[in-house]
Protein backbone atom coordinates (compact mmCIF):
# COMPACT_ATOMS: atom_id res chain seq x y z
CA UNK A 1 0.00 0.00 0.00
CA UNK A 2 1.40 3.27 -0.94
CA UNK A 3 0.97 5.67 1.98
CA UNK A 4 1.28 9.28 1.04
CA UNK A 5 3.96 11.02 3.10
CA UNK A 6 2.74 12.83 6.24
CA UNK A 7 3.94 16.21 5.08
CA UNK A 8 2.34 17.74 2.01
CA UNK A 9 4.48 17.33 -1.09
CA UNK A 10 5.94 20.46 -2.63
CA UNK A 11 3.47 21.86 -5.17
CA UNK A 12 4.08 20.83 -8.75
CA UNK A 13 5.46 23.69 -10.90
CA UNK A 14 2.11 24.11 -12.67
CA UNK A 15 -0.13 23.96 -9.55
CA UNK A 16 -2.06 27.12 -8.48
CA UNK A 17 -0.26 29.20 -5.83
CA UNK A 18 -1.94 29.39 -2.42
CA UNK A 19 -2.73 32.98 -1.38
CA UNK A 20 0.01 34.72 0.53
CA UNK A 21 -0.25 35.18 4.29
CA UNK A 22 -0.82 38.91 3.89
CA UNK A 23 -3.64 38.54 1.40
CA UNK A 24 -5.32 35.94 3.61
CA UNK A 25 -5.14 38.15 6.69
CA UNK A 26 -6.51 41.06 4.66
CA UNK A 27 -9.43 38.97 3.40
CA UNK A 28 -10.23 37.77 6.91
CA UNK A 29 -10.23 41.33 8.23
CA UNK A 30 -12.48 42.57 5.43
CA UNK A 31 -14.93 39.72 5.92
CA UNK A 32 -14.84 40.23 9.68
CA UNK A 33 -15.61 43.94 9.33
CA UNK A 34 -18.42 43.18 6.89
CA UNK A 35 -19.89 40.68 9.34
CA UNK A 36 -19.63 43.11 12.24
CA UNK A 37 -21.26 45.77 10.07
CA UNK A 38 -24.15 43.45 9.27
CA UNK A 39 -24.60 42.54 12.94
CA UNK A 40 -24.62 46.22 13.86
CA UNK A 41 -27.26 46.86 11.20
CA UNK A 42 -29.32 43.96 12.56
CA UNK A 43 -29.05 45.31 16.09
CA UNK A 44 -30.08 48.77 14.93
CA UNK A 45 -33.06 47.27 13.10
CA UNK A 46 -34.19 45.34 16.17
CA UNK A 47 -33.95 48.49 18.31
CA UNK A 48 -35.94 50.50 15.79
CA UNK A 49 -38.68 47.87 15.58
CA UNK A 50 -39.15 48.11 19.34
CA UNK A 51 -40.08 51.78 19.34
CA UNK A 52 -43.70 52.41 20.34
CA UNK A 53 -44.08 54.89 17.47
CA UNK A 54 -42.57 52.62 14.81
CA UNK A 55 -45.76 52.71 12.75
CA UNK A 56 -46.54 56.40 13.16
CA UNK A 57 -46.69 58.32 9.94
CA UNK A 58 -44.92 61.68 10.09
CA UNK A 59 -47.47 64.36 9.40
CA UNK A 60 -47.10 66.41 6.22
CA UNK A 61 -49.17 69.11 7.93
CA UNK A 62 -46.37 70.28 10.21
CA UNK A 63 -45.61 73.89 9.35
CA UNK A 64 -48.74 74.18 7.21
CA UNK A 65 -52.05 75.83 8.07
CA UNK A 66 -54.52 73.63 9.88
CA UNK A 67 -57.19 72.26 7.51
CA UNK A 68 -60.44 74.20 7.44
CA UNK A 69 -63.09 72.53 9.52
CA UNK A 70 -66.68 73.23 10.44
CA UNK A 71 -68.03 70.70 12.92
CA UNK A 72 -70.86 70.60 15.43
CA UNK A 73 -70.10 70.53 19.13
CA UNK A 74 -70.57 67.22 20.84
CA UNK A 75 -72.52 68.70 23.75
CA UNK A 76 -74.73 70.94 21.63
CA UNK A 77 -75.27 69.90 18.03
CA UNK A 78 -76.85 73.26 17.24
CA UNK A 79 -73.60 75.08 17.74
CA UNK A 80 -70.59 74.65 15.50
CA UNK A 81 -66.88 75.29 15.77
CA UNK A 82 -64.61 76.35 12.91
CA UNK A 83 -60.99 77.43 12.60
CA UNK A 84 -62.12 80.97 13.35
CA UNK A 85 -63.57 79.84 16.69
CA UNK A 86 -60.14 78.70 17.83
CA UNK A 87 -57.93 81.25 16.10
CA UNK A 88 -55.76 83.75 17.95
CA UNK A 89 -54.26 81.51 20.61
CA UNK A 90 -52.55 78.13 20.41
CA UNK A 91 -54.58 75.03 21.16
CA UNK A 92 -53.96 71.33 21.60
CA UNK A 93 -56.46 69.10 19.85
CA UNK A 94 -56.85 65.53 21.00
CA UNK A 95 -58.55 63.00 18.72
CA UNK A 96 -60.45 60.37 20.70
CA UNK A 97 -63.40 58.01 20.59
CA UNK A 98 -65.32 55.95 23.11
CA UNK A 99 -64.38 52.90 21.02
CA UNK A 100 -60.64 53.53 21.43
CA UNK A 101 -58.94 51.66 24.31
CA UNK A 102 -55.67 53.63 24.10
CA UNK A 103 -57.64 56.85 24.63
CA UNK A 104 -58.62 55.57 28.06
CA UNK A 105 -54.96 54.88 28.78
CA UNK A 106 -53.87 58.42 27.95
CA UNK A 107 -56.89 60.07 29.57
CA UNK A 108 -55.36 60.56 33.06
CA UNK A 109 -52.21 62.02 31.51
CA UNK A 110 -54.22 64.45 29.41
CA UNK A 111 -56.49 65.36 32.31
CA UNK A 112 -53.49 66.30 34.44
CA UNK A 113 -52.11 68.35 31.56
CA UNK A 114 -55.43 70.09 30.97
CA UNK A 115 -55.63 71.02 34.65
CA UNK A 116 -52.38 72.98 34.38
CA UNK A 117 -54.29 75.28 32.01
CA UNK A 118 -51.10 75.85 30.12
CA UNK A 119 -52.87 75.88 26.73
CA UNK A 120 -56.42 75.48 25.46
CA UNK A 121 -57.32 71.83 25.26
CA UNK A 122 -59.85 70.81 22.62
CA UNK A 123 -61.38 67.40 21.98
CA UNK A 124 -62.10 65.89 18.56
CA UNK A 125 -64.57 63.06 18.85
CA UNK A 126 -63.97 60.77 15.89
CA UNK A 127 -66.52 58.41 14.31
CA UNK A 128 -68.47 57.95 17.51
CA UNK A 129 -72.06 57.65 18.61
CA UNK A 130 -73.07 60.81 20.44
CA UNK A 131 -74.57 58.91 23.37
CA UNK A 132 -71.48 56.72 23.76
CA UNK A 133 -69.15 59.73 23.63
CA UNK A 134 -71.11 61.70 26.22
CA UNK A 135 -71.28 58.70 28.53
CA UNK A 136 -67.54 58.15 28.13
CA UNK A 137 -66.82 61.74 29.19
CA UNK A 138 -69.22 61.46 32.11
CA UNK A 139 -67.60 58.26 33.27
CA UNK A 140 -63.94 59.26 32.92
CA UNK A 141 -64.13 63.02 33.19
CA UNK A 142 -64.11 65.77 30.59
CA UNK A 143 -60.75 67.59 30.34
CA UNK A 144 -61.72 69.44 27.17
CA UNK A 145 -62.62 73.09 26.80
CA UNK A 146 -64.91 72.02 24.00
CA UNK A 147 -65.42 68.87 21.96
CA UNK A 148 -66.21 68.80 18.25
CA UNK A 149 -67.90 65.75 16.82
CA UNK A 150 -66.87 64.25 13.49
CA UNK A 151 -69.27 61.36 13.04
CA UNK A 152 -68.51 60.57 9.40
CA UNK A 153 -64.75 61.06 9.61
CA UNK A 154 -64.67 63.21 6.48
CA UNK A 155 -62.88 66.14 8.13
CA UNK A 156 -60.49 63.72 9.80
CA UNK A 157 -59.14 62.78 6.37
CA UNK A 158 -58.21 66.43 5.78
CA UNK A 159 -56.23 66.41 9.02
CA UNK A 160 -54.42 63.21 8.07
CA UNK A 161 -55.98 61.44 11.03
CA UNK A 162 -55.94 57.67 10.63
CA UNK A 163 -56.86 56.44 14.06
CA UNK A 164 -57.15 57.43 17.66
CA UNK A 165 -55.59 58.68 19.81
CA UNK A 166 -53.80 61.45 17.96
CA UNK A 167 -52.85 64.85 19.34
CA UNK A 168 -52.13 68.08 17.46
CA UNK A 169 -50.63 71.38 18.56
CA UNK A 170 -51.81 74.36 16.51
CA UNK A 171 -50.45 77.86 17.10
CA UNK A 172 -52.33 81.14 17.29
CA UNK A 173 -51.92 81.75 13.58
CA UNK A 174 -53.51 78.41 12.75
CA UNK A 175 -50.31 76.62 11.75
CA UNK A 176 -49.95 72.98 12.80
CA UNK A 177 -46.76 72.78 14.85
CA UNK A 178 -46.70 69.28 16.31
CA UNK A 179 -48.51 66.00 16.02
CA UNK A 180 -48.32 62.83 18.01
CA UNK A 181 -49.85 59.51 16.98
CA UNK A 182 -50.65 57.14 19.82
CA UNK A 183 -51.21 57.55 23.53
CA UNK A 184 -49.58 60.60 25.06
CA UNK A 185 -47.42 60.03 28.12
CA UNK A 186 -46.01 62.43 30.67
CA UNK A 187 -42.60 62.01 29.05
CA UNK A 188 -43.93 63.02 25.65
CA UNK A 189 -45.62 66.06 27.13
CA UNK A 190 -42.45 67.11 28.91
CA UNK A 191 -40.02 66.33 26.09
CA UNK A 192 -42.02 67.32 23.02
CA UNK A 193 -45.21 69.24 23.72
CA UNK A 194 -43.91 71.71 26.30
CA UNK A 195 -40.81 72.65 24.25
CA UNK A 196 -43.00 73.15 21.18
CA UNK A 197 -45.33 75.34 23.24
CA UNK A 198 -42.42 77.34 24.60
CA UNK A 199 -41.18 77.86 21.06
CA UNK A 200 -44.58 79.24 20.05
CA UNK A 201 -44.75 81.49 23.11
CA UNK A 202 -41.25 82.80 22.44
CA UNK A 203 -42.31 83.88 18.98
CA UNK A 204 -44.98 86.25 20.20
CA UNK B 1 -75.69 32.70 24.51
CA UNK B 2 -74.10 33.10 21.07
CA UNK B 3 -76.58 35.89 20.32
CA UNK B 4 -75.48 37.70 23.47
CA UNK B 5 -71.84 37.28 22.48
CA UNK B 6 -72.56 38.53 18.97
CA UNK B 7 -74.33 41.59 20.36
CA UNK B 8 -71.46 42.29 22.73
CA UNK B 9 -68.96 41.96 19.91
CA UNK B 10 -70.97 44.37 17.77
CA UNK B 11 -70.90 46.92 20.58
CA UNK B 12 -67.14 46.70 20.88
CA UNK B 13 -66.67 48.15 17.40
CA UNK B 14 -69.00 51.08 17.75
CA UNK B 15 -67.25 53.23 15.16
CA UNK B 16 -69.89 54.67 12.94
CA UNK B 17 -69.63 54.49 9.20
CA UNK B 18 -71.74 53.44 6.29
CA UNK B 19 -71.21 49.68 6.04
CA UNK B 20 -72.73 49.40 2.57
CA UNK B 21 -70.25 48.24 -0.09
CA UNK B 22 -69.22 50.76 -2.74
CA UNK B 23 -71.36 50.84 -5.85
CA UNK B 24 -69.65 51.48 -9.16
CA UNK B 25 -71.45 53.09 -12.05
CA UNK B 26 -69.66 51.03 -14.70
CA UNK B 27 -66.95 48.45 -15.27
CA UNK B 28 -64.36 51.03 -16.34
CA UNK B 29 -64.81 52.95 -13.11
CA UNK B 30 -64.47 49.78 -11.08
CA UNK B 31 -61.32 48.77 -12.94
CA UNK B 32 -59.74 52.19 -12.46
CA UNK B 33 -60.71 52.18 -8.80
CA UNK B 34 -59.08 48.80 -8.20
CA UNK B 35 -55.90 49.79 -10.00
CA UNK B 36 -55.67 53.06 -8.12
CA UNK B 37 -56.34 51.63 -4.67
CA UNK B 38 -53.84 48.83 -5.30
CA UNK B 39 -51.17 51.51 -5.62
CA UNK B 40 -52.09 53.21 -2.35
CA UNK B 41 -51.11 52.01 1.08
CA UNK B 42 -53.46 51.42 3.97
CA UNK B 43 -52.18 53.91 6.53
CA UNK B 44 -53.21 51.73 9.46
CA UNK B 45 -52.26 48.22 8.28
CA UNK B 46 -49.21 49.48 6.56
CA UNK B 47 -48.21 46.25 4.87
CA UNK B 48 -51.44 46.11 2.91
CA UNK B 49 -52.63 48.11 -0.01
CA UNK B 50 -55.70 50.29 0.32
CA UNK B 51 -57.52 47.81 -1.91
CA UNK B 52 -56.84 44.87 0.41
CA UNK B 53 -57.14 46.32 3.88
CA UNK B 54 -60.15 45.88 6.13
CA UNK B 55 -59.25 48.65 8.55
CA UNK B 56 -61.87 51.30 9.27
CA UNK B 57 -59.70 54.06 7.84
CA UNK B 58 -59.23 51.99 4.68
CA UNK B 59 -63.01 51.82 4.21
CA UNK B 60 -63.21 55.59 4.65
CA UNK B 61 -60.30 56.31 2.32
CA UNK B 62 -61.68 54.00 -0.38
CA UNK B 63 -64.96 55.88 -0.17
CA UNK B 64 -63.01 59.14 -0.42
CA UNK B 65 -61.03 57.91 -3.45
CA UNK B 66 -64.26 56.99 -5.23
CA UNK B 67 -65.74 60.39 -4.38
CA UNK B 68 -62.66 62.12 -5.79
CA UNK B 69 -62.85 59.99 -8.94
CA UNK B 70 -66.46 61.02 -9.40
CA UNK B 71 -65.45 64.68 -9.00
CA UNK B 72 -63.40 64.21 -12.14
CA UNK B 73 -59.93 64.13 -10.60
CA UNK B 74 -57.32 62.06 -12.42
CA UNK B 75 -55.09 59.46 -10.74
CA UNK B 76 -52.19 61.85 -10.19
CA UNK B 77 -54.44 64.42 -8.53
CA UNK B 78 -55.99 61.82 -6.23
CA UNK B 79 -52.57 60.55 -5.22
CA UNK B 80 -51.39 64.09 -4.54
CA UNK B 81 -54.55 64.70 -2.51
CA UNK B 82 -53.73 61.77 -0.24
CA UNK B 83 -50.00 62.56 -0.07
CA UNK B 84 -50.83 66.10 1.07
CA UNK B 85 -52.75 64.63 3.98
CA UNK B 86 -50.89 61.46 4.91
CA UNK B 87 -47.41 61.92 3.47
CA UNK B 88 -45.41 60.05 0.83
CA UNK B 89 -45.82 56.79 2.71
CA UNK B 90 -49.41 56.48 1.47
CA UNK B 91 -48.07 55.69 -2.01
CA UNK B 92 -47.57 51.96 -2.24
CA UNK B 93 -45.38 52.51 -5.30
CA UNK B 94 -42.74 55.01 -4.13
CA UNK B 95 -42.08 57.98 -6.37
CA UNK B 96 -38.67 58.53 -7.93
CA UNK B 97 -37.07 61.14 -5.73
CA UNK B 98 -33.68 61.86 -4.25
CA UNK B 99 -34.72 60.13 -1.04
CA UNK B 100 -36.02 57.01 -2.75
CA UNK B 101 -33.16 56.50 -5.21
CA UNK B 102 -31.48 54.09 -2.78
CA UNK B 103 -34.75 52.20 -2.44
CA UNK B 104 -35.16 51.84 -6.19
CA UNK B 105 -31.57 51.26 -7.29
CA UNK B 106 -29.94 49.86 -4.15
CA UNK B 107 -30.61 46.18 -4.91
CA UNK B 108 -29.50 46.57 -8.52
CA UNK B 109 -26.34 48.34 -7.39
CA UNK B 110 -25.58 45.59 -4.90
CA UNK B 111 -26.15 42.97 -7.59
CA UNK B 112 -23.80 44.74 -9.99
CA UNK B 113 -21.16 45.16 -7.28
CA UNK B 114 -21.38 41.46 -6.49
CA UNK B 115 -21.16 40.57 -10.17
CA UNK B 116 -18.09 42.76 -10.54
CA UNK B 117 -16.37 41.05 -7.60
CA UNK B 118 -17.17 37.60 -8.97
CA UNK B 119 -15.90 38.61 -12.41
CA UNK B 120 -12.62 39.87 -11.01
CA UNK B 121 -12.09 36.76 -8.93
CA UNK B 122 -12.83 34.48 -11.87
CA UNK B 123 -10.48 36.47 -14.08
CA UNK B 124 -7.73 36.36 -11.47
CA UNK B 125 -8.22 32.64 -10.99
CA UNK B 126 -8.19 31.96 -14.70
CA UNK B 127 -4.77 33.65 -14.95
CA UNK B 128 -3.32 31.21 -12.50
CA UNK B 129 -1.88 28.11 -14.13
CA UNK B 130 -4.14 25.08 -14.11
CA UNK B 131 -2.74 22.00 -12.39
CA UNK B 132 -1.77 19.19 -14.75
CA UNK B 133 -3.93 16.13 -14.13
CA UNK B 134 -1.87 13.63 -12.18
CA UNK B 135 -1.84 10.51 -14.35
CA UNK B 136 -0.57 8.33 -11.52
CA UNK B 137 -3.99 8.46 -9.74
CA UNK B 138 -6.59 5.91 -10.70
CA UNK B 139 -9.48 8.23 -10.68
Amino acid sequence: MNDTPASAPAPAPNAPRPPSRGALAFAVIIIGLFFIGLMALLYYGVQQSDRPDRESLPSPLIGKPAPAFDLPLLHDSNRRATNATLAGEPYVMNVWGSWCPECRVEHPVLSRFALTKRVRFVGYNLKDERGDALRWLEQYGNPYMLVVADVEGRTAIDWGIYGAPETFLVDGKGIVRWKHVGAVTDAIIAQQLIPALEKIEAER
Amino acid sequence: MTLLLALLAAGAFAQTSDPAPLQFSDVAEEKRFHQLTAELRCVMCQNQSLADSNAQIAHDLRREVLAQMRLGKDDAQIKRYLVDRYGEFVLYRPTMQRGTLVLWFGPLALLLAGALIVWRIVRARSRQPVAEPDESQEW
